[in-house]
């Protein structure tokens, strides 16, 4: 029976056993994430366990990025846990304030993941290195203890459900529009446990940063992980970031999958997720057609912050206003897409339109800091999840889109498409 | 492995979220966590929540991020195991990662009605609702995952075999 492409990586690093679906493997590991939140508790764990170091400590990476720069007292102590543990252990991939970023847009930035690779982290969207071909998901800070001493994790091999991609998408229709409508399709737990494995000749379509984003909310279709094949604008991202192609894996021409489900992105709609679950999957059509006023805008995380959607966000905001019912908060996902921003000129745009540009946190995202909603308010986030209270009070609304959607409701102050506001001149 | 208490029973997808809102994730202290568990969908579950008692729910249950803040937040409240129709499966592995067991059995779950009392034998699969007179079995845990939990999870249980192996 063929392998599928996750299950190839799980076997080359679990040498000699069995990787069939529902198999568990006891796997070597490239690398293990965690951040502020999830690493305090996995340090104290690390300490229980009776071992004089980690395993390797150029295979870890810390990233403070949840509520730094430090939002209160209380997540200054744990910021402090995770830089003196880093210190103490000599963690090659400690990144400090002022040079740091969300970690899963940083990581792949600074050349940490290369296809082939099998990396866990301590937060969910882990998932999201599956875009260079690399396996990778999301764990808690227990196991990533355990992997800090042993390098090793122990998982069940997923079944596999193939998407195969056709067709060119529509003008501004992007790849948080595309897994969007997946999930829409699906469930948020359509793939619960399952690989997501993308293919088809519409990839030729998608950019390496709509696939980070695609990969990145897999876990909101309750994926373990998603992954794409590595194809040429993946080697030349991970020759350009990480100077080294890795290990390029196929699935086999007979691989099993549980079900291969098309979609022709020239039908995907620009997509708008409602309140509280991302599977409440919407088109821009509709929901213009219930004129939805709005209170806040957010362009960043680790699924929409990087320099691609702040461009398109920037080309809807040129020369434009945010509406003066709305506050729009911009956000960087690493410094290195910050200075790119200034160096493009995108700051100013932001700055000019009446929006804050701000330095990489995850902070609004998960309702931390920089943007926490009051009872009543609602917003339109480029962020990944839209649950009850997620980004502040239990009675404010979270809607999820992508970077046009967003730029475009924060200009009209109510949820808008691109296309209507670029028709207004 | 015998555990048991009254029900507290809530639907489908509930997320992570809902267990312990991120602005409470400034701390692992469970007691603390406890106190804010469950708190924008239902305020009362802290105080009305007994060691002991088990929650029940729908479809998808732990779906979103990886806290493992979220399976501390229900140990801390005193809940002593989930049985849902399914888990997401970050939230079911921090779950047993902690000791705290999940049993996923549909059957039980559509026949629990509020104010149940529940008993719950791990080691055989079976759940028993003392008030109705029922039982619900499920799949056993295999040996390792018993002990896994018995030990009080997985670092213990590492801990274990790591001294096993001469590496501590």
């Amino acid at each position: 029976m063929g392998l599928t492409m996750t299950q190839k990586i799980l076997a080359l690093h679990a040498p000699g056993q069995d990787v069939q679906a529902g198999s568990l493997v006891e796997c070597r590991i490239d690398l293990a994430l965690a951040n502020d939140i999830t690493a305090p508790l996995a340090i104290q764990e690390f300490g229980k366990l009776g071992v004089e170091h980690v395993f390797d400590r150029t295979k870890i990476a810390l990233v403070p990025d949840h509520f730094t720069p430090n939002k209160d007292i209380a997540s200054a102590q744990q910021a402090k846990t995770v830089r003196e543990f880093a210190q103490k252990e000599g963690i090659q991939w400690y990144f400090e304030v002022g040079r740091m970023g969300i970690e899963h847009a940083l990581l792949p930035e600074a050349g940490l993941v290369k296809p082939g690779d099998l990396i866990i982290g301590a937060d969910s969207h882990t998932c999201t290195y599956g875009a260079l071909g690399a396996f990778s998901t999301g764990v808690g800070s227990t196991d990533m203890g355990c992997a800090m001493a042993t390098g090793s994790v122990w998982l069940r091999v997923p079944e596999a459900i193939r998407f195969v991609l056709t067709g060119k998408p529509g003008p501004y229709v992007s790849g948080k529009d595309v897994i969007l409508h997946i999930i829409g399709m699906i469930g948020v737990d359509g793939a619960r446990y399952t690989s997501m494995e993308f293919t088809g000749d519409g990839l030729q379509y998608l950019s390496m940063a709509d696939r980070f984003t695609m990969a990145n909310m897999a876990v909101e279709g309750g994926a373990k992980n998603g992954i794409f094949p590595v194809d040429d604008a993946a080697q030349a991202y991970a020759k350009e970031h990480a100077g080294d192609i890795g290990t390029i894996l196929e699935p086999d021409a007979d691989a099993v999958y549980r079900e291969t489900i098309e979609i022709d992105l020239s039908q995907v709609p620009l997509t708008v997720a409602y309140p509280h679950l991302p599977e409440n999957a919407h088109s821009i059509q509709e929901a213009m057609a219930e004129d939805i006023a709005i209170d806040q805008v957010v362009v960043g995380s680790c699924t929409n912050g990087r320099i691609e959607d702040l461009r398109v966000a920037a080309s809807i905001l040129r020369g434009r206003k945010v509406h003066p019912r709305v506050r729009m908060i911009v956000i960087p996902a690493t410094q290195k897409i910050y200075k790119q921003a200034m160096q493009e000129g995108l700051t100013e745009v932001f700055i000019d339109a009446g929006a804050v540009f701000s330095t990489p946190t995850c902070g609004p995202c998960l309702g931390g800091y920089m943007g926490v909603l009051a009872a009543g308010e609602r917003c339109v986030a480029t962020t990944n999840r839209n649950f009850l209270g997620r980004m502040g009070h239990k009675d404010s609304q979270v809607y999820l889109a992508g970077p046009a959607v967003a730029a475009a409701s924060a200009v009209a102050g109510r949820i808008a498409s691109p296309q209507s506001i670029l028709q207004e001149v | 492995m015998l555990m048991g208490g009254k029900v507290h029973i809530y639907g489908d997808h509930i997320d992570t979220d809902i267990i312990i809102a991120a602005r409470y994730l400034v701390t692992f202290d469970e007691k603390e966590l406890a106190r804010h568990c469950m708190e924008d969908l239902d305020a009362g579950f802290a105080q009305r929540v007994q060691a002991g008692d088990v929650m029940v729910a729908g479809r998808n249950f732990g779906c979103g991020s990886s806290r493992e803040h979220a399976p501390i937040a229900l140990k801390g409240a005193g809940i002593s195991c989930v049985i849902a129709k399914s888990f997401a499966r970050i939230f079911y592995r921090n779950a047993l990662n902690i000791g705290l067991p999940m049993l996923e059995c549909p059957e039980a779950v559509d026949r629990i009605q509020p104010g149940d009392e529940i008993q719950v034998d791990l080691a055989r699969g079976v759940i028993y609702n003392r008030t109705r007179g029922e039982t619900y079995t499920t799949v056993p845990y295999p040996e390792f995952m018993q002990k896994l939990i018995a030990a009080g999870g997985l670092v213990p249980y590492t801990r274990a075999k790591l001294q096993e192996a001469g590496h501590a």
